[in-house]
């Protein structure tokens, strides 16, 4: 079985359609940071984040309502907790979130045994016959205010470095020209993807990160495959203009890029679907990448090299000097 | 006769390592040393604690500040143990943080509290022989009389019981209670057996049995033997009253003695020079005084780091404390002296704690999706590269099975993130066959027959492959550089995964293709 033989979809030509897509959802993910803002998780803020569950172990007792809990938590002196529900309204578990808003004022290490505390005393009817610790903790992260901090520079340092790196070994491998094109193809995956978060306000935790990295590699990963198919064709068709040959390569390997992406999609759908509550983000994170970098692999990185050779005149250049190094 | 290829023997290697590192998961009742290499579970998938420690060493200088570090993990560990958790992690992260996981662990805030608190150094005055039996003996049958309250000990007493019920005169002869039956008499001090530890530990920390032990005496487990941790360990009765506290001691230090010294205890060999503040030379004196002849436990958070014998009454606050010390020993034993009060604080900077069942939760649901993906991957490439696929299946199974022995291999664990990296690993696994099959078509359809075209297509393949390959290793590396915990299961997983599939498309599957699919002169090659 064969899909997409012998393919010649002009993607060289459509390049101005792909560039109003990309420069659209690009603008709508700028606008969603400038406007919304990062949701950075309390692994970057620091503070406390506690997963519990309040169902009642004695039958008839109904699980505690959310405006139950956001009472006990303002009245005692966490009026700024973020409560929400884990799951449907009768599961009755909830994630309180305790931000510490400025680096000095921290959340003391004591927020969680208070919060625990607090929970256990003004909810008897639920804790009875039930441990603590095992039944009704899920989970809980606190975070002191340096660690956060030191986090986020950390992950930023790390994508950045990640991008460097690239740059350098397709510079060595291939041409600076498709080393910077094909990290700003890169680049246009990863904000449009943060984009998605600031506009959803979904989190953006450690394991997004991870995702976002992922992203980075799978998607230079397709953009190198087509880059490899480009340098080899060049010294085949050596007549014809670069622009020519950029197309036939992309055609050429177009029914791999479409069974890779589809089993890797496919994956991340299904960890995404069955994965469970945890991974969900980080699943839907991996799917949208794995879109946004299948095309952006085919539609923005080759023609972007495509442009920029053109504009700086340097299309017979570039052809020689690819094909006749290593 | 065959030809000798590396390409079979890197295969039979991979396949061989592979199933030694799995067979733990599988088997039951391996040997001790093949079954140790079992994959651990990360904390977010077990549940447990885990507390990042920064220590505060500002106060001091830099070399000090290194060691303090040391002495503050091996502090940490020693109290841990005590605690009784399995498989306890702790690890130094950068300059100044101690990592401490506790898998499994359900009573958050006594661990946390037992961590965080100040070390407790105490020198006591060790029972003499027939005080300590008959501390031993009152404390059997205390617990006799409130067997109830201990059910780990009413199990083993129970048990014991039925062995002996066959022979009823041996019951009744067997006085001795079942705590003493997890305490034997060793070449000078009472020990406990290895296998016996664990109970030992948990009677030792636990409140009611404290009750049980008669008022002015403690009793006390000596530390582990580092380089042998399956030793048996020592247990010494104490008396309660601290005759001296670390605030007393102004300093220790490994001495060594010289080759000539006519003191055989100290000849050619490591050992402690003490000396004590000016109180506490004066407490010093009278102890020593009051109990020549016995033994001063030197104790750090209720553990017996040392009984030296007391030979005579010792003024001017200095002392020494000899043994049968390793130059190792004599260190620790000195470190464990001057940081009595530690000397560089610890505040936990992150805690995380992450429930059973959330974990168990998301093994399962974590597993599901593996499962599903993997199947629904497999199924199309059967489909859409026929015998190509089928190799390809058996590679992406191995490549499963890969991934998790070298986890296994290099004591990585496995981690939430961990098992999705594995997923997506399954994703892109494929991605090296993809490339090499679609390129053997092309090759076909320029009219080669299936062997060159298979030449061909694995040539050309090969160099995308790698350079496809090196770029997301590139991200892992970065991954792992810069990650912490899960993150970095995370990157591990995803390094591994690549040079799997890369292994697997290269090498394993083409040798397949040669081995049974282009052989001799066939004219077609289904892919």
């Amino acid at each position: 079985m064969r899909l997409l033989k012998n393919t010649n979809i002009p993607f060289v030509g459509m390049r101005k359609v792909a560039y109003a897509i990309s420069i659209i959802l690009i603008l709508a993910a700028l606008v969603g940071l400038m406007v919304r803002g990062l949701n950075w998780s309390i692994d970057f803020t620091s503070g406390v984040a506690a997963k519990v569950d309040l169902k009642a172990a004695i039958p008839g007792v109904e699980a505690v309502r959310i405006d139950e809990l956001r009472n006990v938590l303002k009245t005692s002196g966490y009026p700024e907790a973020e409560i929400q529900h884990v799951g449907p309204v009768e599961a009755g578990t909830f994630m309180i979130k305790i931000k510490s808003s400025h680096a000095d004022d921290a959340v003391s290490s004591d927020t969680k045994t208070q919060i625990i505390r607090l929970i256990s005393e003004n909810f008897p009817k639920h804790m009875e016959g039930r441990d603590i610790n095992r039944d009704v903790i899920e989970e809980i992260y606190e975070v002191g205010p340096k660690v956060g901090g030191e986090l986020r520079t950390n992950s930023m340092l790390a994508v950045a470095i990640a991008l460097v790196l690239m740059i350098i070994y397709i510079w060595f491998r291939f041409e600076l020209i498709f080393g910077l094109m094909a990290i700003a193809a890169l680049a246009h995956d990863v904000l449009i993807i943060v984009g998605v978060f600031a506009l959803t306000g979904k989190e953006i935790t450690i394991q997004i990160i991870a995702a976002l990295l992922t992203i980075v590699g799978y998607s230079i990963n397709d953009t190198i495959v087509i880059f490899d198919r480009i340098r080899e064709d060049l010294k085949i068709r050596r007549k014809e203009p670069l622009e020519q040959v950029i197309n036939y390569s992309l055609n050429e390997t177009l029914s791999r890029t479409v069974v890779t992406s589809g089993t890797t999609f496919v994956t991340t759908l299904a960890l995404y679907l069955f994965g469970g509550q945890v991974l969900n983000d980080f699943a839907l994170a991996m799917c949208l990448g794995v879109i946004i970098g299948t095309y952006s692999s085919i539609f923005v990185a080759s023609n972007l090299v495509v442009d920029f050779t053109k504009a700086t005149h340097k299309e017979k250049q570039t052809a020689q000097h690819l094909t006749k190094r290593k | 006769m065959k030809k000798f290829s590396w390409r079979g023997l890197s295969i039979i290697i991979f396949i061989c390592v592979t199933a030694f590192y799995l067979s733990p998961l599988a088997i039951p009742n391996l040997p001790e040393w093949w079954a140790k290499n079992k994959l651990k579970l990360g904390l977010d998938l077990k549940g447990g604690m885990q507390i990042l420690l920064e220590v505060d060493t500002s106060a001091l200088s830099a070399a000090d500040a290194r060691g303090a570090v040391d002495q503050n993990i091996k502090i940490i560990r020693e109290r841990i143990d005590q605690f009784g958790v399995a498989e306890p992690s702790i690890q130094k992260l950068g300059e100044n943080r101690i990592m401490v996981q506790l898998p499994g662990v359900s009573d958050f805030e006594a661990a946390e509290n037992l961590i965080k608190q100040t070390a407790m150094l105490e020198f006591k005055v060790v029972a003499q022989p027939d005080e300590a039996r008959r501390v031993l003996d009152l404390i059997d049958s205390n617990i006799k009389a409130n067997l109830d309250r201990f059910p780990a000990l009413a199990e083993l007493d129970r048990l014991d019981k039925a062995v002996l019920a066959e022979d009823d005169t041996l019951a009744q002869q067997t006085a001795a209670g079942v705590f003493s039956s997890l305490i034997r008499p060793g070449e000078m001090d009472y020990v406990v057996q290895f296998d016996s530890i664990r109970l030992m530990q948990e009677l030792l920390a636990d409140p009611s049995f404290q009750q049980m032990v008669p008022g002015g005496w403690q009793v006390s487990l000596e530390r582990a033997d580092s380089a042998n941790p399956r030793a048996d360990r020592s247990i010494h009765v104490l008396s309660s009253a601290v005759e001296l506290s670390g605030a007393d001691l102004a300093r220790a230090k490994v001495e060594y003695g010289s080759s000539t010294s006519t003191d055989p205890r100290i000849a050619n060999k490591p050992y402690i020079s003490i000396e004590m503040k000016r109180e506490g030379a004066r407490k010093f004196e009278r102890v020593t005084a009051d109990n020549v002849g016995k033994r001063l436990a030197i104790v750090l958070d209720n553990v017996v780091y040392s009984a030296p014998n007391i030979q005579e009454r010792i003024a001017g606050g200095r002392a020494q404390i000899t043994g049968r010390f390793t130059t190792s020993e004599a260190n620790e034993l000195s470190i464990v002296l001057n940081t009595g009060n530690l000397i560089a604080p610890i505040t936990p900077a992150s805690t995380s704690i992450i429930g059973a069942t959330l974990g168990s939760d998301s093994i399962k649901s974590g597993t599901m999706a593996g499962i599903i993906g993997l199947a629904i991957v497999m199924l199309f490439m059967l489909f859409y590269y026929k015998v190509g696929g089928l190799l390809t299946d058996l590679a992406l199974i191995f490549n499963v099975g890969f991934i998790l022995a070298m986890l296994t291999a290099f004591g990585g664990t496995l981690t939430l993130p961990g098992i999705a990296g594995m997923i997506l690993t399954i994703g892109m696994a494929v991605d090296a066959n993809v490339l090499v099959f679609e390129r053997i078509r092309e090759e076909l359809d320029t009219g080669k027959t299936p062997r060159s075209a298979m030449d061909a297509g694995y040539t050309r393949a090969t160099i995308t492959v790698w350079d496809a390959n090196i770029t997301t290793l590139i991200a892992a590396a970065v991954l792992y550089q810069f990650g912490t915990g899960p993150i970095r299961g995370f990157a591990i997983t995803l390094t591994i995964g690549i040079i799997g599939s890369m292994f697997c498309a290269l090498v394993f599957v083409r040798s397949l293709f040669d081995t049974f699919v282009v052989t001799g002169t066939k004219k077609t090659l289904s892919i």
